[in-house]
């Protein structure tokens, strides 16, 4: 076939008529780790020009500190955020029912639970919040059919079942929930080709399988996982820029390196994936000037690209970062001052 | 767990919010400076008592929001309140706790439902990629009990873009609940001849297969779909995932004639795909023991097909196919077991660095 390379809009190249979709990594671009730079891009977001986009992400603020919180650990830079601040800020967005907002005057939800208390978790302050308080609002949360709504309006998704039992784990608490029939709706979604969709049918995508795998990891059920066919699916995600994309036919994006690769480290199939490659990748998506990842090379950059490149790289084997769990997306040292080791496969 | 529906579409929805807000500067009268306003105190933004970083905030933005959390604050169900909650969710309508408020207001007020379709049709159009307007969308729909509208949207917003997975979900949903499964094969094949190569098209056919006839009565229909979809296009994943997936229970080796239909395709619509099939193949017929086939010959036969899918066809998969290959020699080859000189001792603990193949 011809090889047929078009120029997208951010100047990287398309290739076409071999069909595969993919971007082709420049020669200029980046190829080394520049973590001082992203050190000081998450240490002075927020407080920049940027504010409009900030302010534009406040809705999910909660999830933002997280991101930005973790990586800077990961980079052994948690030191030069405020962790008073983001403490007090943290108990202003507990409610009366036990939830936790993503900001101020924001209403309660999962996610936002979750980031909470994995920041809390990170700073070893859990009990500024009332902890039982926030077991109860989870618990409540839980479905007739062992589903877990994101919040009071029911929303439902297999990625509130993962910030259910991630909450509970790190709270010491996940006995309080029906769990046979959590852990029999999230089989429910496991797809003809061994990968994980939103509900019972949905596509099988790699964010989706991520949370489902780290669920049965928490839950003690990866057994059930079909760990050669999901491994073949995932490892079906590296294109050949060394990118990984999402579901079949997608462009690659870097926060994929953390979605398909903790679930291959999950079900212990992480040396499928060619991890050179993957890390030429990673490394491409860095901005020299800002500092920060974007989701591929070219891309404007963002806390949580940033986050989810870093920790990546430490799932290959970066010895500048911190190792990182797979399941909880937080550094070891944070999880095994809890004593947590949730499974994984071999 | 936001995925990047919500967050890197932000630089795009950075500059339509910009290029909006710009616009509307030179017209907006500003809430805090309306008649009908004058009786609530705008709340500013509070992020607890030291705000984490200095925030600055557009005009109208600032205007608009600090109206809101004044309306939240008192509780307020009134028309204004409904109207701003408008406001914002074109300022913003990712914010999630606006969509609830506005939700509270539907009911609270008895609002028409039917003018709530339309503008959250507008919406969805608008921003198609956002958790919030999809959920919202349900809610009403669930509120009216009124599901016709709905495949027709969703088809809509496909057609901009065939792999929206919000719409996919809604669009699921829809089906099942209102049990309308007529016609969506159809559609199915109309999106499959636009783009073959459209896994969640794929998805759906199964979907739809699974919920309505099931699979044992129309398996060859099936089968022959697949086999000509991959003729039109070889290089296609899903459409060998999808051949996978629904002969997996029968076993692939034991169907009637697909191990020569495969083989015939070679020659003009080689792919990575069809190679790892016939490996599957292979395996199949060595696991069952299958009395058509010569153990020895397809033992031979799929290592072959492993090293050249290890050496030249897929490398960026070469871990994945040695790993096969080993497990195929172990378990079905006469002699020692096969480990190659780069292989460690197995890790004791799960808790080892995953960074070299284990043995099976």
């Amino acid at each position: 076939c011809l090889s047929l390379l078009s120029e997208s809009d951010d100047g990287n190249f398309i290739l076409q008529g071999t069909q595969v979709k993919d971007v082709v990594i420049k020669p200029e671009a980046p190829n080394t780790l520049l973590l001082d730079k992203h050190a000081d891009y998450i240490a002075a977001y927020g407080s920049k020009k940027d504010d409009y986009e900030y302010t534009l992400s406040e809705y999910l603020r909660m999830s933002g500190i997280y991101w930005g919180l973790t990586v800077m650990d990961l980079m052994g830079q948690l030191s030069r955020m405020n962790r008073e601040e983001i403490i007090e800020f943290i108990k202003s967005c507990q409610h009366d029912c036990g939830g936790i907002s993503a900001s101020t005057g924001h209403d309660p939800h999962l996610l936002y639970t979750l980031s909470a208390v994995q920041i809390l978790s990170l700073y070893d302050s859990i009990n500024v919040i009332d902890v039982d308080k926030v077991v109860d609002y989870v618990k409540g949360l839980q479905q007739e059919d062992g589903s877990f709504a994101g919040d009071k309006w029911g929303e439902i998704d297999t990625r509130f079942s993962f910030c259910a039992v991630a909450t509970l784990a790190l709270l010491g608490k996940l006995d309080v929930i029906n769990m046979d029939k959590a852990v029999g709706f999230v089989l429910s979604c496991m797809n003809f080709d061994g990968g994980f969709g939103c509900r019972p049918g949905s596509e099988s995508h790699a964010g989706q399988i991520y949370c489902c795998t780290g669920f049965l990891s928490i839950t003690g059920q990866l057994h059930q996982v079909n760990a050669d066919l999901l491994g073949w699916w995932l490892c079906e995600r590296q294109l050949p820029s060394g990118g990984l994309n999402g579901r079949p036919e997608k462009l690659p994006d870097v926060c994929y390196s953390w979605w398909v690769l903790a679930s291959l480290k999950i079900i212990g199939r992480i040396h499928w994936i060619d991890k050179a490659k993957l890390r030429s990748f990673i490394l491409a998506c860095q901005d020299e000037e800002t500092g920060g990842f974007a989701d591929r090379p070219g891309d404007m950059v963002d806390p949580f690209h940033t986050l989810f490149g870093v920790a990546g790289l430490s799932l290959l084997g970066d010895e500048q970062i911190k190792p990182v769990n797979p399941v909880f997306c937080m550094p070891e040292d944070v999880l095994q001052r809890i004593g947590l080791q949730p499974d994984l496969l071999n | 767990l936001q995925m990047c529906f919500g967050v890197s579409s932000l630089s795009e929805s950075r500059e339509q919010n910009q290029y909006q807000f710009y616009n509307l500067m030179c017209l907006f009268f500003y809430f805090r400076d309306r008649k009908e306003w004058a009786d609530l105190e705008p709340v500013p933004q509070d992020d607890g008592p030291n705000p984490v970083v200095k925030i600055a905030y557009s005009e109208k933005f600032t205007d608009v929001f600090d109206m809101f959390r004044a309306l939240l604050k008192n509780d307020e169900k009134s028309e204004r309140a409904f109207a701003l909650t408008a406001e914002a969710i074109e300022l913003n309508a990712a914010n999630y706790t606006v969509w609830h408020y506005r939700r509270v207001l539907l009911q609270a007020l008895d609002k028409d439902l039917r003018e709530e379709m339309k503008y959250i049709t507008a919406i969805i159009e608008d921003q198609p990629k956002n958790y919030q307007v999809w959920h919202h969308r349900r809610m009403v729909v669930e509120w009216l009990n009124d599901p016709s509208e709905e495949l027709q949207f969703v088809a809509e917003i496909l057609s901009q873009d065939a792999k929206n997975y919000h719409a996919w979900q809604h669009r699921q949903w829809v089906m099942q609940e209102y049990k309308l499964w007529d016609g969506e094969l159809e559609y199915v094949e109309e999106l499959l001849e636009e783009d073959v190569r459209n896994n969640s098209a794929w998805n759906q056919r199964h979907f739809v297969i699974s919920h309505t006839s099931g699979y044992s009565a129309i398996l060859e229909r099936e089968v022959q779909y697949t086999l000509k979809q991959i003729k039109k296009a070889p290089h296609n994943e899903s459409a060998w995932n999808y051949l996978n997936g629904i002969l997996q229970d029968g076993g692939l080796s034991s169907y009637p004639g697909l191990l020569e239909q495969v083989t015939e395709l070679q020659d003009t619509c080689s792919s990575p795909y069809l190679t790892a099939f016939l490996v599957d193949l292979y395996e199949d017929a060595l696991e069952t023991n299958s009395s058509s086939y010569d153990q020895q010959e397809t033992l031979n036969k799929a290592l072959e097909l492993c090293k050249l899918l290890a050496e030249e066809k897929d490398t960026i998969r070469r871990e994945y196919w040695n790993y096969v290959s080993r497990s195929l020699q172990n378990t079905y080859g006469s002699g020692d077991p096969v480990s190659s000189s780069s292989d460690p001792p197995p890790p004791s603990s799960s808790q080892q660095p995953d960074t070299e193949p284990s043995d099976p």
